[in-house]
């Protein structure tokens, strides 16, 4: 009986070898057959075909040969590499929950990611880009199943008004958003050391008072995007549901009062003198604003 | 038929060893291990740089994602990287003059071989702090002997505009084909010819662009590095420390290029270049020996051209073309009396009546087969051919250039933490009228070696 031992341990190495091998080959195979998949952005095609090699060139180290974010230098990094065989994306500008559109993807691609590693790959030719937009769809069979979100529809830009700025802050009192960012923003709200993304790992929250520009943009409209859709695979949820449009406006003005750099609503809130929300006091609403500003 | 065969097994364990280790692997050191990119992504082949590489230098080694202060490193990293390559090389030379056994001189042929090793650089780079950026240089000859090949800081994106950006010390002039970061590595066609051209007889070593000079530089580029300019004023001292030659002689480097998208086949860069610059011809002298940094009698010098960067999907292409002129001066062999005693100095009265000009023309095309970022075969074809010679009586094509290189490099490692390459390469040069009998002379270099970057 002893003698059997020996070799049924070979077996099983044996069969958990082929297993594992099998399994490898089934996943190339699932991967080699998703090549197919494009990317549109504007005029331009992209095939994920064409951006193996620049895949393997500019991606593999973090992302990963899989996609799966396990590259080699992922565990070296903070914030941790995307995977992409879940096909969760933070900057879009479609609804959460949603698949971004390829645009949003290529414009990721082209920006980069604030306070990541992620840089802005925009040296390389626009087509590169939206190739490699089509090479990441292809981890995940997701865009095989579903069709990218609608994007959300942005109102113009209002002029940034006293009102405007002190509905909007109400509004980060109402909508409890310190209690993450902090009352002036600083990333220290009583629950930024509790956050944790959606594969577990620690994460923090955007820091205003330090910083100028966002990981999915720096425009007034990136910001009322980021917002109003949230950040899929984050604790930052989407506000779409419970912030009007124009309301939107107002935070966003508010918010860019918190940066440290100079803009109109932060010249304004000086004048104010606008100090930092009392968490403990009741949130003010928002029909305590002038008639005809809210609209 | 011992020997066919031999060739044949030496060429079919090269094609194991190449095709034998293309697995999945993975190469660069410090700033990849900063940044925890690989070697690749700033390198079309390392050391030669993509366009992502580009302008994170152009950026001052700075990714620009917030994460570019040295604070965000772990303490131990050190931004220092070890260049070495131990090669195995064959130098021939067809028309070496020795001594006969009568007595008197011949011509031969001049063939050896053996291991050798190409010296050690240091290479340290990175940030002081955002915006604020460096690199050092060390470098070391075959024999131990150092020198600064390069030492400078940068002041990046002043005034949050790409368009401001200074670097101050010894640094690589802005060439857009950099020779520094060239794939070759052989005796006979390492470096570039035209970055380095001095016609014979002349004595202006101060134009050599692929030399790294002392001055200041202002840089700007937008934002996606598509558009390029700088602007360089240099002490004209080819990158001599202490201002040994002219008291007050300044040259100046200006390039500038776009690059635009050519759809499918990747993005293309076209530019040009100009050095224009002054040097001494007249050095006050003691007991006959000429004085350092007493050189006035400025004459002057110039070399300009274009360069373009062609991409075919793996084909590419990288052109560059150069015209230059020195004054008739540097043309009759006055302008480095310090480094060359036997140099002409031009004292009161000294007269070159019939002297011209010295002008040439010359041009390379390297071309690079990308196969993977791995693997790349290279050639490179120059050619320069003097215009007018200093003398009206030395034959026209006398100092003539035509070098041909071509070779592979393979990158058995491609990750973030170091970089290995075998280098195979052949090299062949001629230079027309240059042998001690008048006549053509033929160099031509075979060299197998490993190029480590750690």
């Amino acid at each position: 009986m002893r003698t059997q031992e020996p070799k049924l341990i070979a077996c099983a190495v044996a069969v958990l070898a082929f297993c594992s091998i099998s399994s490898a080959q089934v996943t190339k195979y699932q991967e080699d057959a998703n090549l197919g998949i494009e990317a549109h952005v504007g005029k331009l095609t992209g095939h994920a075909r064409d951006a193996a090699l620049n895949y393997r060139r500019y991606c593999t180290g973090c992302h990963g040969d899989l996609g799966d974010g396990e590259g080699e230098n992922a565990m070296w990094l903070d914030p941790k590499p995307r995977n992409f065989t879940l096909a969760t994306f933070r900057c879009r500008s479609t609804a959460t929950g949603t698949l971004p559109t390829d645009e949003d993807l290529y414009e990721t691609v082209g920006r980069g990611l604030e306070t990541s590693n992620m840089p802005s790959w925009n040296p390389l030719s626009d087509q590169a880009r939206v190739d490699l937009v089509a090479y990441v769809k292809h981890f995940s069979d997701r865009w095989k199943t579903e069709k990218s979100g609608t994007p959300i529809e942005i109102p113009a830009e209002p002029a940034v008004t006293a009102q405007r700025i002190k509905a909007g802050q109400a509004l980060f009192q109402r909508l409890e958003c310190w209690k993450c960012h902090g009352v002036e923003g600083r990333a220290n709200g009583p629950s930024a050391d509790t956050l944790t993304d959606d594969q577990n790992r620690p994460i923090k929250p955007f820091n205003f008072h330090d910083q100028t520009r966002f990981k999915c943009g720096e425009t007034n409209r990136d910001l009322y995007r980021i917002f109003m859709t949230g950040l899929d695979g984050t604790p930052m949820p989407s506000f779409m549901d419970n912030v009007k449009p124009d309301e939107a406006w107002d935070l966003v003005f508010y918010l860019r009062t918190l940066q440290p750099m100079q803009t109109p609503a932060k010249e304004i809130a000086k004048q104010l003198g606008l100090r930092p929300i009392n968490p403990n006091a009741p949130a003010p609403t928002s029909e305590s604003k002038p008639e005809g500003e809210n609209k | 038929m011992t020997s066919f065969r031999s060739t044949l097994a030496a060429l079919l364990l090269t094609a194991i060893f190449v095709l034998g280790f293309s697995s999945n692997s993975h190469a660069l050191p410090a700033f990849a291990r900063k940044y925890g990119l690989r070697c690749s992504a700033c390198h079309e082949a390392w050391p030669m740089l993509n366009y992502f590489g580009q302008k994170f230098k152009d950026n001052g080694y700075q990714l620009m994602n917030d994460r570019d202060s040295p604070v965000w490193q772990n303490p131990s990293y050190w931004p220092v990287t070890f260049r070495m390559t131990p090669f195995w090389h064959v130098e021939s030379t067809d028309k070496v003059s020795y001594d006969t056994v009568s007595g008197g001189a011949a011509l031969k042929r001049l063939t050896f071989s053996g291991f050798d090793h190409g010296g050690l650089d240091i290479l340290s780079g990175g940030t002081l702090e955002k915006n604020i950026s460096f690199q050092l240089i060390p470098a070391s000859d075959e024999l131990g002997a150092f020198h600064i090949e390069a030492v400078n800081a940068r002041l990046d994106n002043l005034f949050h505009s790409p368009w401001l950006n200074f670097k101050f010390g010894k640094f690589e002039l802005d060439n857009i084909v950099s020779e520094k970061r060239g794939l070759t590595l052989s005796a006979s066609g390492g470096g570039y010819n035209i970055y380095h051209f001095i016609p014979v007889g002349d004595g202006n070593i101060f134009g050599q662009i692929g030399d790294n000079q002392i001055g200041v530089e202002w840089m700007g580029h937008s934002l996606n590095d598509r558009t390029r300019l700088s602007v360089a004023v240099l002490s004209t001292t080819d990158g001599n420390p202490d201002v040994p030659y002219g008291s007050n002689s300044y040259s100046t480097f200006i390039t500038g290029s776009h690059a635009f998208n050519v759809g499918k086949l990747g993005t293309d860069r076209v530019g040009f270049y100009a050095m224009i610059g002054e040097a001494p011809t007249s050095f006050l002298t003691d007991g006959g020996v000429p004085i350092v940094s007493s050189g006035t009698g400025n004459k002057g010098f110039h070399r300009e051209g274009f360069v373009g960067l062609f991409y075919f999907n793996k084909l590419n292409f990288q052109v560059v073309t150069q015209h230059g002129s020195d004054s008739a001066w540097f043309g009759a062999g006055f302008g480095n009396p310090i480094d060359d005693p036997t140099a002409p100095n031009n004292t009161p009265g000294t007269s070159i009546a019939g002297v011209r000009s010295p002008t040439w023309n010359g041009a390379f095309v390297e071309t690079h087969w990308v196969q993977n970022p791995q693997l790349i075969f290279f050639q490179r074809s120059e050619w320069i051919r003097m215009s007018q010679q200093a003398d009206p009586a030395v034959p026209s094509s006398v100092g003539n250039l035509d070098n041909y290189v071509f070779g592979y490099r393979y990158y058995p490692l491609m990750n973030s933490r170091g970089g290995f390459a075998w280098h195979n390469e052949y090299s062949w040069i001629r230079g027309r009228g240059l042998a001690p009998d008048g006549s053509d002379l033929t160099s031509q270099s075979l060299m197998l070696g490993f190029d480590f970057d750690f």
